[in-house]
């Protein structure tokens, strides 16, 4: 009995050791960029204020609630571009539902997220049922869903003036801003799910074999359907924040928003391959662009360079890791 | 003159970190000699292959070749010195034409544009020299795979090659393909070229070989010539034991019928089927590739969704359309080919052992990681796989290990019908004489085994019955006292 209980730790230890290991360039980047903005003196006054803090997890967060949905369709092996989009329609439906119809708040988020599913729902579908490959099913949902955004408000953001409504984006529970308590209940649920269920082991064997997975009597279309359902509710979480956030729905938000989140995502050393992939690389990687986003704004680096420089940055982190493993 | 060292690997040392590959290793190949290299999954054969081919680095030792010293550091300066590696997995390109592949990246040119009439013309002269009657200009994809071999094998001829590394060219074509490439080989032969050949088929050695080298745990052990050697002494070579019994077989009072399959068909590969198994019997299908076994199994299992006929198992009758109900009434089946339809190779041992069982050790997102390891190790020590842990990733183990971390993952579900499609497929001897004896002890234990093979052998010595396939229909069923290859062949031919 005591035998066991030290492999069980040691296994523990072995555990966060093999973490440490196999993520350690993008810890080192992520470190010595903190570290860097922390006492560059351009930055270093405004970054290490709590407000600034906050407002970089606040940031990061939506991106992480995308990137914690694309971790899981891209350990299946496929991708999902329509995460944007959703950004844009489920936020201008919730914001529809208080500044037109008067609906009161919860219901209207609801309703928007609900609208977020029904696109996730559709790409689970389509993509489970046939063969047609992620990639194209998911860029056209993307262009449907940015249309429909614009259609439904004709082009110009929905404004919404009550106050309650801010809570959910830019509001705080305690000390802690209401999107990033948001996110820890998020990444819990995602964590356990993908480690500690059932359902965690079947998508990873979905990924890495889909052949053996039929072999091994593991309903393929099933795994694919909830996954990209579930990417589509944390799609529609991140509408409905970033719209509170706004105060308004737009039709332009989240544009580009699907890139981030799978640079977060690879950045974190999942293979695009599928079948492997962890969701603490996933949070290391949308921390460092993150935090690089918002070091080039304290730097008053103009936006256009700021692409440039993050397009940089993620080659840089993936080159590392790349370097690393060619040498094992 | 004959008799002339072509290539000699003096005292080779490779070490991996935490492995030591290879312990001094000395290896002689003489010019027109076919010498075989063999040894259990594991023994060091590739590794010393990959010494040869430029793909590793040895830690110590020299090559010489044609009594030069040579130094290879990587697979251009081994092609330089005339070597060529066939690789078990071809690596042509599908969709080029056979003189593309052949003369891929040294194209002849006219300007800057490939001149396609002389590289026809160059590769038609080789097809026509080793009497292959297919054209230049057919598209890879077209070709069978024993003609892709071929294609390879020209492939290597063509940079004047003098020594020729076959890894397993038999693994997966027909036996009039065999013959055909040992003609070949023979004509290679001829011209003095020296071939290492890699098999583990040991009836192909009388054949074809002239010496044989055996290597065990990365160590030599010792060269012989085959017409003054046995099978039963370079088994006991590879494994480094007396092998008291190959295969242990205790015929046992079979009982009640427990699954009985009548004019199963899939309305393609499988025309008329109809078969039984009774508890604690081991039912052998046997017959030749494409025979419909393999499909069969399938139908029964769930694979295929449209099939007609009727499956009675344990007294119910039974229409599977998905593995998972299968699985639950107590049918296992560990498929054909473990890579593409078995092994989750990336992931560890331990995923793989319990991907079946979650259940057992998840509740919700209640996840008993001690209960997970218990498992794991119950059916590593049950299958004596040897592995460096249970976080060991599955594709990093030998061929025999990964199959006994399959067969173990299918026993982890408490199956009362084990199918089995080709078990010891690229299995060395150790662990395939350990998974025959695995089998029997199952059975005694009331397990009852459906066995699909290709290897005689195995068929004849495993099983209480027989049934013999071809074109989809079963063509006679024999009693283990009726069983020889000749009255086997007879039905399988028919």
């Amino acid at each position: 009995m005591g035998k066991t209980n030290t492999i069980q730790s040691s296994k523990m230890k072995e555990g966060s050791y093999k973490f440490l290991k196999e993520n350690l360039g993008i810890i080192i980047a992520f470190v010595v960029l903190y570290v860097f903005l922390a006492v560059y003196p351009p930055t270093t006054r405004a970054f290490l204020t709590s407000r600034n803090m906050f407002n970089v997890l606040r940031q990061i967060s939506t991106n992480l609630y995308l990137a914690c949905g694309m971790t899981m369709v891209i350990i299946l092996g496929g991708i999902d571009l329509s995460v944007g989009s959703t950004i844009a329609l489920s936020g201008c439906v919730a914001a529809a539902g208080v500044a037109r119809y008067a609906l009161p708040i919860p219901v209207a988020i609801i309703l928007g997220l609900i609208v977020a599913i029904l696109i996730g729902v559709f790409n689970g579908t389509v993509i489970s049922k046939t063969t047609i490959p992620p990639f194209i099913v998911t860029l056209a949902t993307m262009n449907i869903a940015r249309g429909l955004a614009y259609v439904y408000t004709g082009g110009s953001p929905v404004r919404v003036v009550s106050k309650e409504w801010q809570f959910i984006g830019a509001g705080y529970i305690g000390p802690i801003p209401t999107p990033v308590v948001i996110l820890v209940f998020v990444l819990i649920v995602t964590a356990l799910l993908m480690n500690n269920t059932k359902f965690g082991r079947h998508m990873y064997a979905v990924g890495g074999n889909t052949q053996a997975a039929n072999f091994s009597g593991i309903s393929v279309s099933k795994i694919k359907f909830y996954v990209y359902a579930y990417t589509g509710l944390l799609s529609g979480l991140a509408g409905v924040v970033l719209a509170s956030r706004m105060y308004s729905g737009q039709p332009t938000a989240g544009t580009g928003a699907e890139m981030d989140a799978i640079a977060a995502v690879v950045v974190g050393g999942t293979s695009m391959s599928g079948g492997s992939g962890k969701i603490g690389g996933t949070i290391i990687g949308a921390l460092i662009i993150g935090f690089l986003n918002n070091g080039l704004n304290l730097m008053n680096v103009n936006s256009f360079w700021q692409y440039v420089v993050k397009g940089t940055v993620i080659l840089l982190a993936v080159f590392i890791d790349f370097l690393r493993n060619r040498n094992k | 003159m004959d008799n002339e060292v072509l290539l000699k690997m003096k005292n080779v040392h490779k070490q991996f970190p935490g492995v030591y590959a290879l312990k001094d290793i000395s290896f002689e190949l003489r010019r027109g000699e076919v010498h075989a290299l063999l040894g259990e999954n594991g023994a060091g054969k590739s590794t010393l292959i990959k010494v040869l081919g430029g793909i590793y680095a040895a830690n110590e030792g020299e090559i010489f070749i044609e009594g030069n010293k040579v130094n290879i550091q990587n697979v251009l300066q081994a092609q330089q010195n005339g070597i060529a590696i066939i690789h078990q997995e071809l690596v042509l390109v599908p969709y080029m034409s056979v003189a593309e592949n052949i003369y891929l990246g040294r194209e002849p040119m006219k300007g800057i544009i490939v001149n396609k009439d002389k590289m026809n013309n160059d590769a038609k002269k080789l097809l026509v020299d080793y009497n292959l009657d297919f054209e230049p200009t057919t598209l890879i994809k077209n070709l069978s795979i024993a003609q892709q071999q071929m294609v390879e094998i020209i492939k290597a001829i063509s940079f004047n090659s003098k020594i020729l590394v076959m890894d397993e060219p038999t693994s997966s074509i027909s036996d009039k393909e065999v013959d055909f490439l040992f003609s070949i080989m023979r004509t290679l032969q001829e011209k003095g070229v020296g071939i290492i050949y890699i098999s583990h088929k040991m009836s192909e050695l009388n054949e074809i070989c002239d010496r044989v080298t055996v290597l065990r745990d990365g160590e030599y052990v010792g060269t012989k010539v085959v017409s003054e050697t046995t099978k039963e002494e370079l088994i006991n070579m590879m494994v480094g034991r007396q092998l008291s019994k190959y295969y242990t077989r205790n015929y046992l009072e079979v009982g009640k019928t427990i699954l009985s399959c009548n004019h199963l068909c899939d309305n393609n590969m499988v025309k008329d089927v109809s078969f039984e198994v009774k508890e604690r019997e081991i039912v052998g299908f046997a017959g030749l590739v494409g025979a419909g076994r393999s499909e069969t199994v399938k139908c029964l299992f769930g694979l295929t969704k449209d099939y007609s006929g009727d499956i009675v198992f344990l007294g119910d009758k039974k229409h599977y359309i998905n593995a998972k109900q299968a699985l639950k009434d107590g049918i296992s089946l560990v498929p054909e080919d473990r890579k593409k339809e078995g092994l989750y190779l990336i992931q560890s041992v331990e995923y793989n052992t319990t991907i079946e069982v979650l259940s057992e050790f998840i509740k919700g997102i209640r996840l008993n990681k001690k209960k997970e390891g218990e498992i794991t190790q119950e059916y590593i020590d049950l299958m004596d796989t040897k592995t460096p842990s249970l976080r060991q990733t599955v594709g990093n183990l030998s061929g025999g290990n990964q199959q006994k971390v399959l067969i173990g993952r299918w026993l982890a579900t408490k199956p009362k019908l084990l199918i089995l499609d080709e078990p010891t497929r690229g299995v060395d001897v150790g662990a395939k004489a350990e998974i025959y004896s695995i089998m029997n002890e199952l059975v005694k234990e009331g397990l009852s085994i459906i066995m699909i093979s290709s290897e005689l052998p195995e068929i004849i010595n495993m099983s209480d019955r027989v049934y013999v396939f071809a074109h989809g229909y079963v063509k006679g069923c024999l009693n283990h006292t009726e069983l020889t290859q000749k009255n086997i062949m007879h039905l399988a031919a028919e």
